[in-house]
């Protein structure tokens, strides 16, 4: 039984308003585990936070090299905050190459936790220094703890005699424990967790909160450098209910079975692995109870045409990928299209183009998702603006789809697919159903007869008598869905297509302002993940008085009905953006406003002050010093 | 009542014609395999309801369109993967998969392979004619080394896979040959690979009279036939020939076929294989003979004896073990691990 005595009292902790925090060290070490650990435990505190994983493609990159370094960041604070923090207040260096690709983002006076055993002669060659900049005052701008961390953990786990590779894996959960000293974290659920994953090697568990204790303990009785104490931070206030942390990936996941259980249908989901994506194959592959067979597909291709075939036979096909799978999947889309079956795409957009940057987050597939296949070919798009939206937009994928027979393409990018974010719970009994309905009556079928209101075709499914039919991709007869290669018949069929996807627009949503006026000076004008970046920003512009809106799209295509008007009410449109320009193209494209761009193309997320400073630009304004 | 039970009465092949015209070109073996399948579904007494044609693109492929049953013409090449998705979405299904020597071996080759090694439960018709009819003519994966072709002027330089060959070697549990216009042999290799639990490989040399006329002539032609052509039976003699004089065995001390004539060099029956489907290493020593020196192995070539369960049937197995206790709970799953509550703020 784990007990803790009680640490270092609140009366003696620093009370600060907000914090971030970034691990980085090997991408063998353990950040990832030890950041979620420390994410979890704040979570579980009541904390508002947010997080952002950073890891190289590399499974393993070689140790001690600078691309191999693995970071994990978490902000944290006792009120609503919305993005993973600009730049660390803390930084926990575990190696010489950690330090040297993180060091330009620590704040000047910050605090640098260092593992002093790490930077061996060879390790700080590999990480390009000459000599320890631990020892030569480079360092002088930061609050600086030198911890011979790789020592402090051979002492605390060496009763339990694991061999001393096994025994230094152990940093990182010392590590953990100072850092949950100091800001006065609960080890509990990170103890609970080492249990359960050790259940079969108890010693390396107990080896492990052994080296947790230790870290912890140093805290509470060493001597710190003037400058680093302990701190508190107080609770966040959020909307009562129950919460519980969760990663786009998860949240889409779930939604997408909510959405299956809600339509009443079964789901197939054919799948490739594709870093940022794989994980919702993996998860669904889990959940095969809650009504999804799931199939790893031979390739990204085969993956999209299986979720057609499908839904062909009255399932509803899915398909999980990111931006290079997208490319491939382009003319099996067209099918769907052609053929109108429901069918989900989820994109998990990655760094571009190619093969781009795997594990980096962008938002440059917009295009690609509205106009990338051959001929006129129509599609709804939506896109999810943090991890918890993604919950919401999977079960809009799922209404959209069936309802309007129209492959969707639900858009989530590598940030809001590894972030992590508390999300109050929903209740899915509370949700509204949407059961499909399949075709039934011969009297009257043709395959192509369609809802006087949606525009959608009847679904009649293989297995029901009478309703035998054959469909392709060839053009089809409006009036019979027989091949048909008449003129006029293919600028009918080519607008009636057109017109289905554009009506959805009568059941989506009205844009809502997120903040501030529907008319005025700027609105800043978002979609994706940059969700969180922009509320900061121009919660803190309003702040110092200036006039500025945020407007956020969720539905790429089509847009909601009243977009237009109100884009036409502002001064000035930004349009902040992960990629080169392309919500932005599309805007002055379909609105005809001057809409101006804003963008960053770096694989990492908007900091808040790039934001504010563009607002700021954009007014005339000086930033406040 | 179950979709596997027969119609309630017997259909006939009306009932399983379209009402579209067919649009092949005239003295094309497309007709002929049309109406072979049209006249066998009947017989078979499955329901039309319950059929479906998933094909991809080329001449071929067109075949859904003239089946009064369901039907899918897909995207080149894809039509392993889109049935695939049928029989998860729905294992019950009488899936017939209609595909060509372009479609099927060219960009279709990787999801071809797949299909066979995972025994998907349906029947595959390849329909061989070692040429690209739709697209007027170009060559094909099976078109002969030094075949000439509007894109292959100067005679190609590839050599032809053998798709029987190719079946075998990806795993195939069931494959066989059939020549188009042998009505007979073409519906019963057909029905055989219809009652196998798996993927039923059937090749059918197929004639296309515009593009690549008289391509398998040097077996197919009447006065030809009978020494060229070896119909396989399992359990009988590999016999051939106008007097049936000819068969095949063992050359001895190697692992090669020989033909050999009854009563020449003092071979007698004893010496003439027996046919055993269930031989995996047999059935590629048959896909691979050609005339002039061999005949043509037409029929079931192989009939493995243990294909072991369709890749449909394991993973409905396993969704019914994953969904044994019932449905889960979404709502019960999301709150599971760490969770915490939020109480209202005191007034």
């Amino acid at each position: 039984m784990d007990t803790f005595a009680s640490s270092t009292p609140s009366s003696s902790r620093e009370l600060i308003d907000s914090v971030v925090i970034r691990f980085a060290g090997d991408s063998g070490d353990g950040m990832q585990l030890t950041g979620s650990q420390f994410a979890d435990s704040t979570a579980l505190m009541g904390n508002d936070l947010s997080t952002l994983p950073d890891f190289p493609a590399e499974i393993r990159a070689p140790a001690g090299t600078t691309f191999g370094v693995s970071g994990f960041q978490v902000h944290f604070a006792g009120h609503d905050i919305k993005t993973p923090g600009d730049a660390p207040d803390v930084l926990v260096a575990m190696n010489p190459a950690a330090l040297r690709v993180n060091l330009r983002d620590l704040k000047v006076g910050g605090l640098l936790v260092c593992n002093s055993g790490a930077f061996t002669a060879g390790n700080l060659k590999k990480a390009g220094y000459d000599k320890s900049p631990l020892d030569d005052g480079s360092l002088d701008a930061y609050r600086l703890l030198k911890l011979d961390v790789s020592k402090l953990t051979l002492q605390a786990v060496e009763p339990y005699q694991l061999g001393t590779k096994e025994s230094l894996r152990a940093k990182n959960m010392w590590t953990l424990g100072l850092m949950m000293w100091m800001f006065g974290r609960e080890r509990e659920s990170t103890v609970e967790w080492l249990r359960q994953k050790f259940a079969k090697h108890p010693h390396v568990a107990d080896a492990n909160v052994a080296a947790l204790n230790a870290g912890h303990i140093y805290g509470e009785t060493a001597e710190m450098p003037s400058g680093i104490g302990c701190y508190q931070v107080p609770k966040a206030k959020l909307a009562p209910g129950v919460y519980r942390n969760v990663t786009g990936n998860e949240a889409t996941s779930w939604g997408l079975l909510a959405g299956g259980k809600l339509a009443g249908i079964e789901l197939v989901l054919g799948s490739y692995p594709i870093t940022p994506a794989s994980t919702i194959l993996h998860t669904l592959s889990n959940l095969r109870a809650y009504g999804v067979t799931t199939f790893q597909a031979e390739d990204e291709i085969a993956a999209i045409c299986a979720a057609i075939g499908a839904s062909y036979a009255g399932a509803l096909g899915m398909t999980s990928t990111s931006g290079p799978g997208l490319a491939l999947k382009a003319e099996a889309l067209g099918l769907a299209v052609a053929t109108e079956l429901p069918l989900i795409v989820v994109d998990v957009q990655r760094g571009g183009p190619s093969t781009g940057l795997p594990t980096k987050t962008e938002q440059s597939d917009l295009l690609q998702a509205l106009n990338g296949r051959n001929g006129d070919c129509p599609l709804a798009v939506i896109a999810a603006c943090t991890p918890g939206d993604c919950f919401d937009m999977a079960i809009e994928a799922v209404r959209l789809a069936t309802k309007y027979m129209t492959p969707v393409l639900l858009l989530t990018d590598g940030f809001l697919a590894n972030s992590a974010e508390p999300w109050k719970i929903p209740d899915i009994t509370t949700l509204k159903p949407f059961p499909v309905q399949y075709r039934r009556q011969p009297e009257g079928f043709h395959p192509f007869v369609r809802d006087p209101q949606t525009l959608a075709r009847a679904w009649a499914v293989p297995g029901t008598p009478g309703l035998e039919h054959r469909i392709g991709g060839i053009e089809k007869a409006y009036d019979s869905g027989n091949i048909s290669y008449d003129p006029d018949n293919h600028h009918k069929m080519t607008k009636v297509r057109a017109a289905k996807i554009a009506g959805i627009a009568d059941d989506i949503p009205l844009q809502k302002v997120e903040q501030g006026e529907d008319s005025g000076d700027l609105v800043v004008v978002g979609w994706g993940s940059t969700y969180g970046a922009i509320a900061q920003a121009v919660m803190g512009a309003r702040r110092s008085g200036l006039k500025v809106s945020h407007l956020h799209i969720r539905y790429m295509n089509p847009m909601p009905r009243n977009l237009g008007e109100l884009l036409r009410g502002f001064k000035q449109v930004s349009v902040p953006e992960m990629n080169n320009g392309m919500l932005v193209k599309v805007l002055r494209a379909e609105y005809l406003v001057d809409a101006q761009g804003f963008n960053k193309i770096s694989g990492q997320p908007f900091k808040i002050a790039e934001i504010e400073a563009e607002i700021h630009r954009m007014l005339g304004v000086q930033l406040p010093v | 009542m179950t979709p596997l039970d027969p119609p309630s009465t017997p259909l006939t092949r009306k009932d399983f014609t379209s009402d579209q015209e067919v649009r092949w070109c005239p003295g094309c073996g497309d007709y002929a395999i049309l109406a072979a399948v049209q006249r066998m579904l009947p017989e078979l007494g499955v329901r039309k309801e319950n059929t479906v044609f998933v094909s991809g693109i080329g001449c071929s492929s067109r075949f859904p369109y003239y089946m009064n049953t369901y039907g899918f013409h897909t995207i080149h090449g894809r039509a392993p993967a889109v049935a695939t998705g049928v029989k998860l979405a729905n294992p019950d299904l009488d899936v017939w998969m209609i595909t060509g020597d372009g479609d099927g071996l060219s960009i279709g080759g990787n999801h071809m392979m797949h299909l066979l090694r995972r025994n998907v439960n349906l029947q595959l018709i390849l329909f061989n004619n070692r040429i690209y009819g739709l697209t007027k003519g170009q060559y094909s994966p099976t078109s002969l080394l030094g075949k000439r072709s509007p894109s292959t002027p100067m005679g190609s330089v590839d050599n032809p896979v053998v798709p029987a060959a190719f079946a075998l070697g990806c795993g195939g549990r069931f494959v066989a040959r059939a020549v188009d216009t042998d009505a007979k042999s073409l519906i019963a290799t057909l029905k055989r690979a219809h009652e196998f639990q798996g993927t039923g490989f059937v090749e059918v040399f197929q004639n296309c009279p515009v593009f690549n006329d008289g391509a398998f002539e040097h077996f197919t032609a009447r006065d030809l036939a009978a020494e060229t052509q070896l119909h396989l039976e399992h359990g009988k003699p590999m016999r051939f020939g106008k007097d049936n004089t000819k068969g095949l065995r063992l050359r001895p001390g190697k692992l090669e076929l020989e033909v050999v004539t009854l009563g020449e060099y003092g071979v007698t029956e004893a010496d003439i294989l027996v046919h055993d489907e269930h031989n995996h290493t047999t059935a590629f020593l048959l896909a691979n003979l050609e005339p002039p020196v061999f005949p043509v192995a037409l029929g079931v070539l192989f009939n493995s004896a243990t294909p072991g369960p369709s890749f449909d049937h394991g993973m409905h197995e396993q969704n019914r073990q994953a969904r044994a206790k019932g449905p889960g709970d979404l709502n019960a799953l999301m709150r599971k691990g760490h969770t915490w509550l939020v109480e209202p703020e005191a007034t």
